[in-house]
């Protein structure tokens, strides 16, 4: 397995690198990760700073992106707002993506009752609307940054849960796994040694295509003002507040929207990259 | 196919039984009681309050008192607007939202379906590619962007057409209309095309064509029966999308609808309100479910 590791890996970058839309897609997150990280260096002007006097003004030399009604400049605004979505997005992927994984391995290594009680719980939970018990939990609990992004994660494991138990039955069944078995190798190695790794192909461009699933949830939920909360701020706060004021000044609007759709669109295609990229018989 | 259904209803009862729990226990451990906004309420007026709420009970009868009060439609008075009951407040807003999902349906249909069948007819070719890149487009475009840029470009620097309101002046339908359904419009082609791509190449449609029907009949009436089936089955879901789609677009157009009531029950902290309409729209989602399971299953036999 540590063997061929490097090679399937290199193979699918080069997959990956050689489908155009994903190749510039990756270009486009990198860039938006990394201004996302550095903002606090990189930054043109201090997060709180209001220039009242200056008010909203249009793109200029000195504010690149024009500035909002209380005079603070939309690009400082937009990066710090960038580093909750991406935040939020990736965080409850994360959360997701743990959650699921161990499910689905135990469920799908265990097998027989165990696998059908936990399934059957995964079944049941794919039936409630969690759009509602989310905007519940906003309104009860209050706007919490972290309970939002656990909320959420804590929703959608579900889907990874199903993809990693399909990976475990197959790989479970095959020789390497029967033969670590009658070495005598404890279950719990098996498991983080041998099945995880194996299975975790599927599980990374399913993990890509949910980023932006939450991101986009987050927006929603930031726009109807049951999400982030002053003064914090993201991109689905500034696309709210570009709404309302986007009569007189459209660059309040038109700067997040654009930048937080080049996102969701990078990152869905990224995810189809992906998938075509670790297997080759799916896709065109 | 009756056997179907039941086995459907086992499932979906328990799940609904479920959520009426949870949500009834989250509103009931929410910190701070209903009536703290109000200052100057005495004491003996908040027991009051309370003794005609059902607030003093213990919880186990308020929920059996709710329980029995939802079965029989009922779900209580509004804290928001004591005047009012909750169910009548949902029966105000509902008919709105639903005339709104219905027209984002048809329009998601009406322009998803022609785009993707015009895709798998003609594979690879321009007819394919514009249509199911603007696909992705309209998929990576969310309500919030959609709903605000479209009153900007055609109800402000156009001026073509209304940007508040629900038929009050005519054609302010439109707008809300193609903000909800755009996102499905474009799930809805990319589904009939990979649809109608597989049933495209099967051996009953050969057979049609050297029949020598028209084109015509061979596309809408052999082959769009079996193409449609992914899109049936993703009209369940999509309800589900479409009613909390409407928390935004009703929000955004000023449409009274039952999404904008939930929206501000939300921000009132009217607890009943959220708790009826919540327990409301999980019903209307999971029957949705249920029902374009059945229609599946009875259009494509293999499912069941």
């Amino acid at each position: 397995m540590e063997s061929n590791q490097p090679s399937l890996f290199k193979e699918a970058v080069e997959r990956l690198t050689s489908n155009k839309l994903s190749f510039y897609s990756c270009i486009y997150i990198c860039f938006i990760l990394i201004v996302a990280i550095s903002t606090p260096l990189i930054a043109p002007y201090d997060y709180a700073f209001q220039d009242l006097d200056l008010g909203p003004s249009p793109p200029s030399s000195e504010h690149l992106l024009g500035t909002d009604t209380l005079g603070r400049d939309l690009l400082t605004r937009m990066m710090y707002g960038s580093r909750i979505s991406l935040m939020v997005g990736f965080l409850a992927t994360l959360v997701a993506l743990v959650i699921g994984v161990m499910w689905g391995t135990i469920a799908g290594f265990v097998g027989g009752k165990t696998d059908a009680i936990m399934m059957r719980i995964v079944d049941v939970l794919y039936g409630i609307p969690f759009i509602i018990l989310i905007i519940l939990l906003m309104v009860i609990f209050g706007r919490n940054l972290i309970l939002l992004f656990m909320a959420i994660g804590a929703v959608e494991w579900l889907t990874m849960a199903r993809i990693v138990r399909s990976q475990v039955m197959s790989l479970s069944k095959q020789e390497f796994i029967l033969a670590a078995e009658a070495m005598g190798v404890r279950k719990i190695s098996i498991i983080f040694r041998h099945l995880i790794p194996n299975a975790i192909g599927p599980v990374i461009v399913y993990a890509t295509l949910t980023v932006p699933q939450i991101m986009l949830l987050e927006a929603f939920l930031s726009f109807l003002g049951l999400g982030v909360q002053a003064p914090l701020s993201s991109w689905g706060i500034l696309i709210r507040d570009g709404a309302v004021s986007m009569e007189e000044y459209w660059w309040l609007l038109v700067f997040p929207s654009v930048t937080f759709s080049l996102t969701l669109f990078s990152l869905n295609f990224i995810g189809d990259g992906l998938r075509d990229a670790l297997d080759p018989r799916s896709g065109p | 196919m009756f056997e179907l259904i039941l086995k459907r209803l086992g499932t979906a009862i328990p799940v609904l039984l479920a959520v009426i729990t949870l949500t009834f226990l989250m509103v009931h451990s929410a910190p701070g009681g209903p009536f703290d906004a109000e200052k100057a309420v005495t004491p003996e007026v908040l027991a009051k309050l309370n003794e005609k709420y059902n607030l003093d009970a213990p919880l186990w009868e308020q929920y059996s008192d709710y329980l029995f009060g939802v079965v029989q439609g009922d779900f209580g008075p509004s804290f928001r607007y004591p005047s009012r009951s909750v169910t009548e407040l949902i029966t105000i807003g509902l008919p709105i939202t639903f005339e709104l999902a219905v027209y984002a349906i048809i329009f998601a249909l009406m322009l998803g379906v022609s785009a993707g069948v015009l895709g798998a007819l003609k594979p690879n070719t321009l007819y394919d590619y514009v249509p199911m890149t603007t696909a992705m487009l309209g998929i990576c475009v969310p309500s919030i962007i959609l709903g605000p840029s479209l009153i900007l470009i055609f109800g402000i620097w156009l001026e073509w057409l209304p940007v508040g309101g629900w038929g009050d002046i005519p054609g302010d339908k439109i707008l809300p209309t193609i903000t909800l359904g755009t996102a499905y419009a474009a799930y809805c082609a990319r589904l009939t095309r990979g649809g109608m791509l597989e049933i495209l190449n099967q051996d009953f449609i050969r057979t049609a064509r050297a029949k020598g029907l028209s084109e015509f009949r061979v596309v809408v009436v052999h082959a769009l029966r079996g193409g449609l089936t992914p899109v049936i089955a993703f009209l369940g879901p999509a309800m589900a999308g479409l009613l909390a789609g409407s928390f935004v677009v009703e929000t955004i157009f000023g449409i009274p609808g039952l999404g904008r009531f939930y929206v501000e029950a939300a921000f009132n902290r009217d607890y009943t309100m959220i708790l009826g309409s919540s327990i409301f729209f999980s019903t209307l989602i999971i029957f949705f479910n249920l029902l374009s399971d059945v229609i599946a299953a009875s259009i494509n036999p293999k499912l069941r």
